[in-house]
């Protein structure tokens, strides 16, 4: 399969790749997909008031897998939980030049940016929630 | 040393030069229809057919009048299952193969069970061998065929053959079997082995692509097929169409080497394999062997690399050209059934890498080659939440994962 420029990119040079200390309050973790469909993602963010300040990502998958993550992760970094959210899978699908095969990458890469969100809201809900 | 280092010897091989000069004349001088009784050009071509039939022959240790000249191994598997399955159809109508033969049996296993035959699929173990008592468990008084291949494309496994073969003729079930893999791997023999219908391909063992055989026993028993191909009745009514002449030299010139050849290739290509093997072993942890690592191809290694997607892996050792099982790198975006039907395990069918040695790898393109994937490997691992888990003692098997894409 012949991959766009910017998929090896990424690939060669993923961004932000690592992990954040999952149990910290301020860090919301989305882990999406499975081993056994070829594709898992982790990402992660850290979260200062509404604003994502730091982003890190680790993917088992194919390329293009790798790379929608990367790019995931470079693109909500200073970014506000609302702006992260709004995301779509295919802006990435765009920016990167996805074929159709590997649509369902992007669509992981945008439920691991809702799924780290979602976790980090949940983990300030109970906060809230407190008298 | 050339890049990308050709390391998928089970997908094709190059032409042997050896076999590029045996076609030439076929193509220009020596260019008469091998079926043309009146003059000089069709006698040579003849003559050129026969004996290639016959370097065929010996290869496989049949008499070169049981060789059937095809355009290559799926036609001649399509001729013996629907050929045999036709003529035989009042006598029985069930059939035996394997889930992990080749797309090209289980496809027309599936045609003939449109057509009202049985098909009984053997489950392989988990290292793809069939074993001689699951046959037998599988025999009916019913039974036409049962259709089993030598070697495994994929993991390089060998069944066994000869024993499989002697309960067939013992229980009077005619026995195919798919010897493109194993063809010059490793001896053959269809006297001793008691194969009844065998196939081979030209670009399998460095002969051209489009051409191949079906062997079909003559004597004890006697196979008879309907033939598939209507037309002037070639190849004793088998296979109709005007001979391939240049193409069935190069396959009579590439049996012969790979006859001549057979002891020191499979013992030097196994030394290089069993190298590569040791260092991925050695460098790396969670590395799965598919396949049997008794009985096997000399020249074939499948591997599973733990916590690393297999397309990622070969876009990292893109100056390595191998094979994956990975869904990612099939038309269908299904990983490898041969190795599903092996049970290893989904996620490690993803991870699987099939490494190809052949006549003309070097021992300095195996260990670039083992440096490559061990580097790669490391690098994809550090990107892996998987491997992360691994290391942090947590399997990601156990783990209850949400999203069934």
């Amino acid at each position: 399969m012949a991959y766009s420029k910017k998929v090896i990119d990424h690939y060669s040079n993923p961004r932000n790749v690592g992990s954040l200390d999952k149990s910290a309050s301020t860090v919301g973790t989305g882990v999406v997909g499975a081993p056994e469909c070829g594709d898992v993602m982790k990402l992660q963010i850290q979260v200062e008031g509404d604003r994502i300040v730091d982003a890190k990502f680790k993917t088992f998958g194919c390329g293009s897998a790798i790379a929608s993550s990367s790019l995931a992760t470079e693109w909500i970094k200073g970014k506000t939980l609302d702006e992260a959210l709004a995301i779509q899978n295919t802006q990435i699908v765009e920016e990167l030049s996805l074929p159709p095969v590997k649509i369902h990458c992007s669509v992981l890469a945008e439920d691991a940016i809702k799924a780290a969100v979602n976790d980090y809201k949940s983990k300030q809900a109970p906060k809230e929630q407190q008298p | 040393m050339k890049l990308p280092i050709y390391m998928d010897y089970q997908a094709t091989t190059p032409c042997d030069p050896r076999v590029v000069e045996a076609m030439l004349p076929y193509f220009t001088e020596s260019f008469g229809n091998a079926a043309s009784r009146n003059h000089r050009y069709g006698w040579e071509a003849e003559e050129a057919v026969e004996k290639a039939r016959g370097q065929i022959a010996e290869l496989i240790g049949a008499n070169p009048k049981e060789i059937v000249f095809t355009s290559g191994s799926t036609e001649s598997i399509n001729l013996a299952l629907k050929g045999v399955a036709e003529m035989y159809a009042e006598k029985g109508k069930h059939i035996i193969t394997c889930s992990a033969e080749h797309k090209a049996v289980l496809d027309v296993a599936k045609h003939l069970e449109q057509q009202g035959f049985e098909v009984t699929y053997l489950q392989p173990d988990k290292s793809g061998r069939v074993s001689v008592e699951a046959v037998a468990a599988a025999l009916r008084p019913d039974t036409i065929l049962v259709a089993l291949m030598w070697a495994n494309n994929e993991v390089g496994t060998l069944n066994p053959i000869r024993e499989i073969g002697a309960l067939c003729h013992e229980k009077g079930v005619l026995f195919f079997t798919d010897a493109t893999q194993a063809a010059g791997k490793v001896p053959v023999d269809v006297e001793a082995d008691h194969v009844d219908l065998l196939c081979l391909s030209g670009h399998k063992i460095y002969g051209p692509k489009g051409v191949g055989i079906l062997y079909v026993r003559r004597r004890n028993p006697r196979v008879r097929l309907v033939a598939q191909m209507d037309g002037g009745g070639h190849e004793r009514g088998m296979r109709s169409g005007t001979l391939n002449v240049p193409s069935i030299v190069g396959l009579g010139k590439a049996c012969e080497l790979a006859r001549q050849e057979l002891p020191s290739e499979a013992a030097r290509t196994a030394a290089l394999r069993d190298h590569l093997e040791k260092r991925i072993f050695a460098e790396l942890d969670f590395v799965h062997l598919n396949g049997n690592r008794e009985h096997r191809l000399p020249n074939n290694l499948n591997v599973s690399f733990a916590y690393v997607e297999g397309e990622s892996l070969i876009m990292g050792i893109s100056d390595v050209a191998v094979s994956s099982g990975s869904a990612c790198t099939s038309a269908s975006l299904e990983p490898s059934h041969v190795l599903r039907a092996m049970d290893v395990g989904e996620d490690l069918a993803h991870s699987s890498i099939r490494f190809g040695i052949g006549r003309f790898t070097t021992q300095e393109e195996v260990d670039f080659a083992a440096s490559s994937v061990i580097g790669a490997v490391k690098r994809l691992r550090e990107l892996s939440p998987l491997y992360e888990m691994a290391l942090e003692g947590i399997d990601p098997k156990t783990v209850n994962w949400q999203a069934p894409h």
